[in-house]
């Protein structure tokens, strides 16, 4: 579905990705670990196209995407909740819904928007608030949410659990898991490497800039090298 | 604590000092050819001695001022609102009430009520469309009078030139204003904040040094006069009719001429104009475009992330907004018949934003009555004109203190979900 070939991406005269590719299959969980630093949510906005890639090809769905402007590459299909959730603390949740079916008519977006609200049964109860003031957990549901909104066939998502409870998080990856079984298929980038290989189909490990390891999740968490860097022993 | 607050009460009562003795102190005077200085009388400088004391007061006593202030109890403006569902239903009457009001006021009271009220319309205008710009996309923008001068100037010369009626010309008016905010939009894209407003205030000069300096087209700073008043389906608003087959609105009604006529007449246009603004703005508002925009200013990386196109949100606020003030600069020009580039000048922009800010940052309602408060009190306090700027800035700082979310803070409409 997603298929990254030799990608490599500058900021002014540094490198941040070294001939990358990634694969991720159509109905997949793919995660991506890393350390700080190691490119990971550069390759997210690669994808995106904020920064172009200097060489090398994205393909979403058979599609070139390389070198296509972001808001025409968002709406392929293809979504992504931002590192940090950067929810519009402004607006209440249904106005932050409703600016991620900004390119649907009215009336699919409603229909979007109910099957959204029975997966987050906490953003129905907040509906009228505003997103600044929820909670953390809230405001990545939101996030999440939002991006659910256009309809997309796949999610990229850029460290979820960042800064989370780790009760939080767990519901988190319940919703990942859910979203799946919908048939979403799933780019994951995470920090909480032991979380994310759990319920991950296949994983990548990044490290400066440089795909170092490719595995299936469950081999990826029993790795001793992974165990060593990522795990905690 | 207490010697903290002596030593900025004696600071703040010397900066007065100072300042009171520059300003009222000292007069210059011309003593035949050469000029004298003279103090000021005993009796100004007990009003300054009297100033001085009060600034100490104020300052030593400042967190009691406060408390007081603070236990006044605060209108309940939410409370004399009637319910939401009630309010709904209201809602449609009381702006057709308004309307209705606004077209018969006029015939009640003096020419020169209904020609600051004129003016007041004009500005509401400007603020609203600025609005978009400042409100609601936060872009900061402080030469938004450039867009005012092109409208203004598009009538004045099109109807110079080649005689155009003023119906014809308000929407090339809001049209090439429209299309002058494009221009300016697309290179400042990238910018924001400070950078913008930079680039924004230049652009408002350049347009005021281009009318000035283009004599050959614009008259240059002499300006442009005997423009064209706005006619009533061809009836024209003069004693005498000036074209050939032209007729005159008093003959055509069979009634005696009055001068007052033509100032009514062009009080309800720009209510009309003003009603059709509102409209479209609001309508904006509510649409995904309006909410974009929002989005925007809260943030960027966010609004990309969702697939809106950063250059076509932000190029659409600033034509919109430049075209609404193409339109009132059209107006302005119909109804004053005579501008200059002295009409544009960087104070205009000023008071526009000065009208955004203390109305609330996108809200409509509270533009509107900003506006009518900045140019009506001016206008009451005439006899203060030469300490008009002081009151202004008195003004700014009494807002900043006690409603610093602007007179009527934002509202975004909100839609139903039907259950």
């Amino acid at each position: 579905m997603l298929r990254i070939e030799n990608v490599n991406t500058h900021y002014g005269p540094i490198q941040a990705l070294h001939d990358v590719s990634v694969e991720v299959k159509q109905g997949e969980i793919v995660t991506l670990i890393g350390a700080n630093g190691a490119g990971k949510t550069t390759l997210m906005m690669t994808i995106c196209g904020d920064p172009q890639a200097t060489s090398g090809k994205v393909v979403f769905d058979g599609e070139e995407i390389t070198g296509q402007r972001t808001s025409d590459i968002m709406q392929k299909g293809l979504a992504i909740v931002p590192e940090g959730r950067r929810v519009f603390s402004g607006m209440t949740v249904e106005e932050n819904l409703y600016m991620g079916s900004y390119h649907r008519s009215k009336a699919e977006a409603e229909k979007t928007a109910k099957h959204v609200l029975e997966l987050f049964p906490r953003l129905e109860e907040r509906y009228d608030q505003r997103a600044g003031t929820m909670s953390g957990g809230e405001q990545q549901m939101l996030a999440i949410g939002r991006a659910m909104m256009a309809k997309p066939r796949m999610i990229l998502l850029d460290e979820p659990s960042l800064g989370l409870a780790p009760i939080i998080i767990q519901q988190i990856f319940d919703i990942i898991q859910k979203l799946r079984d919908e048939g979403v298929t799933i780019f994951l980038v995470e920090q909480n490497a032991n979380q994310a290989l759990r319920i991950a189909d296949r994983g990548y490990v990044l490290e400066n800039g440089r795909v170092v390891l490719e595995d299936s999740g469950d081999a990826l968490l029993t790795n001793e090298a992974v165990r060593q860097a990522y795990l905690g022993g | 604590m207490q010697s903290n607050k002596l030593y900025s009460a004696i600071f703040a009562a010397g900066i007065t000092l100072i300042l009171a003795c520059l300003m009222i102190g000292v007069k210059l005077d011309t003593e035949g050819t050469q000029l004298a200085v003279r103090g000021a009388t005993a009796e100004q400088w007990t009003w300054i001695g009297l100033g001085v004391g009060l600034v100490f007061l104020s300052q030593l006593f400042s967190a009691q001022i406060d408390a007081f202030f603070g236990k006044l109890p605060k209108p309940q403006l939410g409370k004399l609102l009637p319910e939401e569902r009630k309010r709904a239903t209201l809602k449609p009457w009381l702006i057709a009430a308004l309307i209705v009001g606004m077209i018969i006021w006029p015939f009640m009271v003096s020419r020169g009520s209904v020609d600051l009220a004129t003016l007041t319309l004009i500005y509401i205008m400007l603020g609203l469309g600025l609005n978009i710009v400042v409100g609601l996309a936060g872009l900061l923008d402080l030469g938004f009078v450039a867009f005012y001068a092109v409208g203004a100037y598009t009538y004045a010369l099109l109807s110079m030139y080649f005689g155009l009626s003023f119906w014809v010309c308000l929407p090339i008016s809001a049209g090439l204003a429209a299309l002058f905010g494009f221009i300016l939009g697309f290179p400042v894209l990238r910018l924001r904040g400070d950078y913008l407003a930079i680039v924004t205030l230049g652009f408002g000069e350049i347009i005021r040094i281009l009318l000035n300096n283009w004599t050959a087209v614009t008259n240059g700073p002499s300006g442009i006069s005997g423009i064209a008043k706005p006619t009533l389906f061809g009836l024209e608003f003069t004693r005498r009719a000036k074209g050939e087959d032209a007729q005159t609105f008093h003959d055509f009604m069979g009634i005696s001429y009055s001068s007052s006529y033509k100032v009514i007449f062009l009080y309800l246009i720009a209510v009309l104009l003003v009603c059709v603004v509102v409209y479209v703005i609001n309508r904006l508002m509510r649409m995904p475009i309006g909410r974009a925009w929002e989005a925007l200013r809260e943030d960027e990386i966010a609004c990309r992330s969702l697939g809106l196109n950063r250059t076509a949100i932000k190029l659409s606020a600033f034509t919109i907004g430049a075209s609404t003030a193409g339109f009132a600069g059209a107006f302005f020009s119909a109804r004053q018949g005579f501008i200059s580039p002295e009409s544009f000048i960087f104070i205009e922009s000023a008071i526009i934003l000065a009208i955004v800010v203390l109305g609330g940052m996108g809200s409509q309602v509270g533009v509107i009555l900003a506006a009518i408060v900045m140019t009506i009190l001016p206008e009451l306090a005439r006899e203060f004109a030469e300490y008009r700027m002081l009151m202004f800035g008195l003004l700014m700082v009494i807002m900043m203190r006690w409603r610093p979310e602007g007179l009527v803070p934002m509202k975004r409409p909100h839609l139903e979900l039907k259950q």
